[in-house]
């Protein structure tokens, strides 16, 4: 189990095993750890205009889909047990998609989130080409209006004080254990699942989404992860 | 799926996003399901802006909803109480559970399943 797929099979086929297949066993588990949303990511939210329409992609349990019931979201997983985790929360609503083929239309959106999901990508072109999807659903600004925000999360290289411990110079593809605990008495064992992740070093999103085709309207750290809000780059 | 969803997704296949004949995608054997909903006008006057008008009369005349009004109801048409409930249940109280949804461009059929429409594509159109 070599992380990054440079020497083995295709990308597709490497993430369908190392990401997608490990959320569909432990969406239960995994679901239950994941409540809160962040902090950053709860202001985005609570910060749009009631009406506004957007998209969580990379739902996941839907822990985002909470926040603010004055917009409608369209949520979006890889993961169909997540994906039918997520559909409690109203008055949203959740499907099941690839992020490099969106079922949406061009410049139709007012916003995105899109929160811990691209660094599971397994090549920095395919990482590039996340974001490009995504902020080719969002509006794009005029002289008149602003256009629409894209909200990205990934994981931190630099992260030193965290649990993982990882910082500058360590490796940025590996492979994170994911242990599912056994009932206690059940009889069964703990199972230990692994993600392929791609941690992300100072000012890489920022250099993603300029590759992507937008601009960075804000950026910063939160938690372990680095974050930027994005703008599809005006055309003329 | 909610309908309003319909509203805003459209054909996973990159070539047909600029035919106008993948939005809306059209139901097939749409099984339908309606679950009672907190009725939020606001939210309803807010997001009705953003509905594609003609889409959405498509998507209820194929779901078997009485015709919609040939024209958005905007303005003083939208503090009718009936006006208001009758697309709070269109929209958000409506459900289909199972059937497809089919791109008017390529063919291609999304299934709908347990609630949940999956717009992963066979390899072949990626």
């Amino acid at each position: 189990m070599s992380p990054g797929p440079g020497t083995g099979p295709e990308p597709e086929t490497y993430e369908e095993q190392n990401v997608h297949k490990v959320y569909q066993q432990i969406a239960g588990h995994f679901s239950a750890t994941r409540y809160k949303p962040w902090p950053i990511v709860e202001k985005f939210l609570l910060g749009l205009s009631p009406g506004s329409v957007g998209l969580d992609v990379g739902c996941g349990n839907g822990k985002n889909l909470q926040v603010n019931r004055d917009v409608f979201i369209v949520g979006s997983d890889r993961s169909e047990n997540l994906a039918k985790i997520a559909l409690q929360h109203h008055p949203h609503s959740t499907v099941v998609a690839d992020i490099l083929h969106l079922p949406h239309r061009d410049a139709s959106f007012d916003f995105a989130v899109c929160i811990a999901v691209v660094h599971h990508m397994s090549t920095p072109a395919r990482r590039v080409q996340a974001i490009a999807e995504i902020l080719r659903t969002i509006k794009c600004g005029s002289a008149t209006a602003p256009g629409g925000q894209l909200l990205v999360y990934a994981w931190a290289l630099e992260q030193k004080n965290s649990r993982r411990g990882w910082d500058k110079g360590d490796s940025q593809d590996l492979m994170v254990p994911w242990v599912r605990k056994a009932k206690p008495g059940s009889g069964e064992e703990d199972q230990t699942f692994h993600r392929y992740y791609h941690l992300y070093e100072s000012g890489e999103l920022e250099r993603d989404i300029e590759q992507a085709g937008g601009l960075v309207v804000e950026s910063g750290y939160e938690k372990d992860n680095w974050w930027a809000i994005a703008t599809p780059r005006p055309t003329s | 799926m909610k309908v309003i969803t319909a509203n805003f997704v459209t054909c996973a296949v990159k070539e047909c996003k600029t035919s106008a004949a993948s939005f809306p995608l059209h139901f097939q054997d749409a099984e339908l399901e309606q679950l009672e909903l907190d009725l939020q006008p606001e939210f309803i006057r807010n997001v009705l802006p953003r509905v594609d008008w003609d889409s959405l009369r498509i998507t209820a005349t194929e779901l078997g909803f009485p015709a919609l009004p040939e024209t958005k109801p905007e303005g003083d048409a939208l503090n009718d109480e009936q006006t208001l409930k009758d697309l709070h249940r269109l929209l958000l109280e409506t459900s289909v559970v199972e059937g497809k949804l089919v791109c008017g461009n390529c063919g291609h059929q999304y299934v709908i399943k347990e609630g949940i429409a999956n717009f992963l594509l066979p390899s072949h159109l990626v």
